[in-house]
């Protein structure tokens, strides 16, 4: 599979004018690949995911392509895009913890989904256990209440339920970020063995935090308000990354081993931008250290090695 | 690697943080529809129960007006049987509408946001006690009681004041228990821990960290006891339970019902008192909507 | 589920008691004596002896020449016996078989009009939900409906329907002069006839209080993660909307535990202004009257009534939320 994504743009509509969350973002996924997508809080990675998935009531689908297997997605009719859903293109929520209904047992839950999209819950049993028991979940948890599970169990169950018809490609938004750290290591490790195990073709992991990227992604993308900063490799990103925003984000991670009277964690000094009206020109302009009078010129994101992209003018400086 | 920025991050931070906060909140409620009209409309009826009283030269009491005259030019409302004045009456009645609602209000605000606060910060045996308690207040028929409580009052202890009390001692559970639920949430928050640190003692951390916090909540609370208040007073007044020897809009209804008044197309005598409330706890109501949506961005429509 | 139902028990014993106290206590804790204010009513004999046998009788209906504990005693006791003391106002009746004999009425009125408007006002407010146009339309009048007082609407319905309007409704009484109480067909339609207006009055204004309710119950769980994970999982409208429903229609019924107490004092006025021979009525007559025991019989047959309806809504309740059966507590 392949997800090919072409100058996304999608605004929320509020009381003072549309906020440009996601504003003309283009990128490649390829079969089999886990990429991640990190940035700070507004950066528009969770614009991306939802777009994705379902636009939420205040967004609004304002332009550009998003194209699955060779199959374009109708972002903006809701209706059209429910057959995509949970069988090309599925989400992991943030929510777990209240994604289930709670007056509903969940194997009842599960039975009306899958009924919902033509599925036979019987035809699929088997295949729901084995999966059920590879996340070590009791089959038994099918004749429970959601409330009688703890919020790891729940995560896992909307980890298989969501990937149960085998989807292109998975949205895993934030999914750890509620998780204490040795719960987010086997979240993580769950996730590449669904890949593996060809549950999910592709998938694109949205976080803030890019140590989790670090263990599982093949790729990264870092997002800076509402646009692209740079697309490399996992290892290059955090090696060798070319664009100042990137740069200063790898060197704000604190480091094993490294003490408070060798070297101080440097955060990156003032806030992004609002995105009501952004700044002209590169958006990171007003906090970035290499800022000159070019950066007024919006940089275009561009291949400036080999399978490396990034949009600063003074990458090859 | 240092090269100078372009512009100066320092002001532009300054700038971003003191952004339009102030006067935000205002703008948004006065924006809103619901809250506007209703509010307007309650403030209406209070300006006439303040200005009534010196539009008409007739007490609700003067007796020698024309007997069951129609609403006309001097006599706006029109006259009863006896020959009093109705719209001197209205206007009498609508002050004392507006005294015992607020009066009954506050007193059942009081008791039960006290009790929730207690229940929710304490927890435990305290907070089973208590629940018992208020459940026991909200399953008994809370009219019954006060329809014992105001027949067996003799008529000489019954005033606006008895009433309100009577009003807000039995309906504030529904206050209790909703208070309690927000303190439940804040109770556990950081600054709560905080302030206990700091040696703060419990009534003193429920007055000045979690109550605050849940202002907007009780204001809401407050508009919604005030309505409920006003067709109680209103119904009491009604079956002859209000004060005998004032005049009120549920004993405007009182009359009329007793003197046939609909059976003799006296419409005056009940429409204008009945309408009179309809409207008020209506316009309160749809003010406590808008507020509501004032106060939580969500509920907003775009 | 055992532990939700004894708690509800153990709650609706405490309130039996607790009412049966307050109703034995309000008449020996008000200011002023009981029995002047009877004895007032009554014209004065002349007879020094007949006065003494008056106060005598009075003030062994009401105990007061025994201590306070004994009356107390004794007050369970007569509950039990079932008997609530001579009424006042009806003189030579006793005030049990005054209430067991206006009960029906109250009843034929107040439950069907509490269930229908509970059960429409759930499907309406659900509707407005979603269709906008019901929105903009119904839901203010919904507003209009609850913030009516009980007796206003009674009063215009007559007014309107009977007054100006010549629809040839009655509006008076629970079947005509001409008919007797019995199992005819005269009597049955007697009976609907004088029966409609009063049912419409307490059926409208309640309708209006659950379609809000319900239309602000639907809306908040169609934004719950759920109702979102739901739909990004590709399920139709129309289930997420069959789970919505599901989930809301659980605090509504516990809201109709609550309105219950709320409805007992709509049920009388309206009585009152549709002379309709019920509860209702004989409480107005009671207050006119002066008259404790009937008043204090009443309060309690109120009582009894509305603690059995909460248990009937707490056994549906059980039913409804399926988290109660497994012993997880409900709402």
């Amino acid at each position: 599979m392949s997800l090919d994504v072409e100058n996304l743009r999608v605004y929320y509509r509020t009381l003072h004018g549309d906020v440009r969350a996601l504003d003309g973002v283009t990128f490649s996924v390829a079969d089999g690949e886990i990429t991640g997508v990190a940035g700070e809080s507004g950066c528009g990675k969770t614009t991306l995911g939802k777009s994705l998935i379902r636009l939420d009531g205040r967004m609004r689908y304002i332009d550009g392509s998003v194209t699955l297997d060779g199959t374009q997605l109708p972002l903006e009719n809701d209706q059209a895009m429910n057959q995509f859903r949970f069988s090309e293109v599925s989400l992991v929520p943030q929510y777990a913890m209240s994604a289930l209904n709670p007056t509903r047992k969940i194997g009842r839950i599960m039975t009306d989904l899958l009924a919902s999209k033509g599925v036979d819950f019987d035809d699929i049993r088997p295949e729901l256990i084995r999966r059920l028991e590879l996340v070590h979940l009791d089959p038994d948890v099918l004749n429970r209440y959601p409330i009688e599970l703890s919020g790891g169990m729940k995560q896992r169950v909307t980890m298989v339920l969501s990937t149960l018809l085998n989807p292109s490609l998975l949205v895993a938004d934030e999914i750890t970020s509620a998780l204490d750290v040795s719960t987010q290591k086997a979240v993580s490790e769950l996730l590449v063995e669904f890949r593996e195990r060809k549950f999910v073709k592709s998938m694109l992991v949205i976080t803030h935090d890019i140590s989790v990227l670090t263990q599982i992604a093949d790729t990264i993308i870092v997002m800076y308000a509402g646009k692209l900063a740079e697309k490399a490799s996992a290892e290059t990103i955090i090696d060798a990354p070319l664009h100042p925003y990137t740069q200063l984000l790898i060197s704000s991670l604190p480091e094993v081993g490294v003490t408070y009277e060798r070297d101080r964690l440097s955060g990156i000094p003032g806030t992004p931008p609002g995105l009501l009206n952004p700044p002209q020109g590169c958006r990171f302009r007003d906090r970035c250290p290499l800022a000159i009078d070019k950066c007024l010129e919006e940089p275009p994101f561009v291949e400036v090695r080999p399978d490396h992209w990034a949009a600063c003018w003074r990458i090859d400086d | 690697m240092s090269a100078t920025p372009v512009l100066d991050t320092a002001k532009i931070d300054a700038a971003i943080d003191a952004g339009p906060q102030k006067y935000e909140g205002l703008r948004f409620a006065l924006r809103n529809k619901k809250l506007v009209i209703g509010m307007g409309i309650v403030l209406a009826f209070l300006l006439v129960a303040i200005v009534g009283p010196w539009l008409t030269e007739a007490t609700p009491y003067q007796f020698g007006f024309p007997t069951a005259e129609a609403p006309n030019t001097t006599r706006w409302l029109g006259t009863t049987d006896t020959g009093q004045d109705v719209f001197s009456q209205f206007v009498y009645g609508l002050r004392a509408t507006f005294i015992v609602g607020s009066i009954a209000a506050l007193v059942g605000a009081g008791i039960g946001m006290t009790i929730g606060f207690m229940a929710g910060y304490r927890g435990g045996v305290v907070d089973e006690l208590l629940m018992m308690f208020t459940n026991i207040i909200l399953v008994i028929p809370v009219f019954a009681v006060l329809l014992i409580v105001a027949a067996y009052l003799p008529p000489s202890n019954r005033g606006y004041v008895s009433e309100a009390l009577l009003i807000g001692a039995f309906s504030w559970p529904w206050v209790a228990r909703a208070t309690r639920a927000q303190t439940f949430s804040l109770a556990t928050r950081e600054f709560v821990s905080l302030a206990r640190l700091s040696g703060a003692r419990s009534w003193q951390i429920i007055v000045r960290e979690i109550a605050p916090n849940m202002s907007s909540y009780l204001v809401l609370v407050l508009i919604v006891l005030f309505g409920g208040s006003i067709l109680f007073a209103a119904t009491l007044d009604f079956l002859g339970l209000g004060a005998p020897n004032e005049v009120s809009l549920g004993q405007m209804l009182f009359n009329a019902q007793n003197q046939a008044a609909i059976t003799r197309g006296f419409w005056w005598w009940f429409i204008p008192p009945g309408l009179a409330v309809t409207i008020l706890v209506g316009a309160l109501y749809v003010a406590n909507v808008g507020l509501d949506e004032v106060f939580n961005p969500k509920l907003r429509e775009t | 589920m055992i532990r939700y139902l004894a708690r509800k028990t153990l709650l609706y014993i405490l309130t039996f008691i607790a009412a049966v106290s307050v109703d034995w206590a309000i008449p020996r804790v008000m200011p002023g004596d009981p029995i002047q204010g009877l004895m007032a009513r009554f014209s004065v004999p002349s007879n020094a002896q007949q006065v003494q046998g008056l106060m005598s009788f009075f003030t062994e209906a009401f105990g007061f020449d025994k201590p306070l504990w004994r009356q107390y005693l004794g007050f369970w006791q007569s509950l039990i016996d079932g008997d609530l003391g001579p009424s006042i106002a009806y003189p030579g009746s006793a005030v049990t078989s005054l209430l067991l004999h206006a009960a029906p009425y109250t009843l034929a009125l107040v439950v069907p009009a509490t269930i229908l408007s509970y059960v429409v006002g759930n499907r309406l407010g659900a509707l407005a939900a979603r269709r906008k146009v019901l929105d903009n339309t119904f839901i203010p009048a919904a507003y209009i409906f609850t913030a009516t007082p009980y007796m206003f609407l009674a009063i215009m319905l007559v007014y309107i329907l009977a007054f100006r309007i010549n629809t040839g409704l009655p509006v008076s009484g629970a079947y005509a002069f001409s008919v007797q109480p019995s199992w005819t067909w005269e009597f049955a339609t007697s009976f609907s006839a004088h029966w409609l207006l009063p049912f419409l009055s307490l059926f409208l204004v309640q309708l209006g209080g659950w379609a809000i309710g319900m239309r602000n119950m639907i809306i908040f769980e169609l934004e719950a993660d759920y109702a979102n994970y739901l739909q990004a999982l590709g399920a139709p409208t129309k289930l997420v909307r069959k789970y919505a429903y599901r989930n809301a229609v659980l605090p509504q019924m516990s809201g109709l535990a609550l309105a219950l107490g709320v409805v007992v004092g709509g049920q009388i006025v309206t009585e009152v202004v549709f002379g309709y021979p019920g509860l209702g009525q004989l409480i107005f007559t009671a207050i006119n009257n002066r008259d404790f025991f009937l008043l204090q019989g009443a309060f309690l047959f109120i009582i009894v009534g509305v603690l059995i309806a909460n248990f009937v809504v707490d056994l549906l309740y059980v039913v409804v939320d399926p988290r109660t059966r497994v012993g997880i507590q409900g709402s």
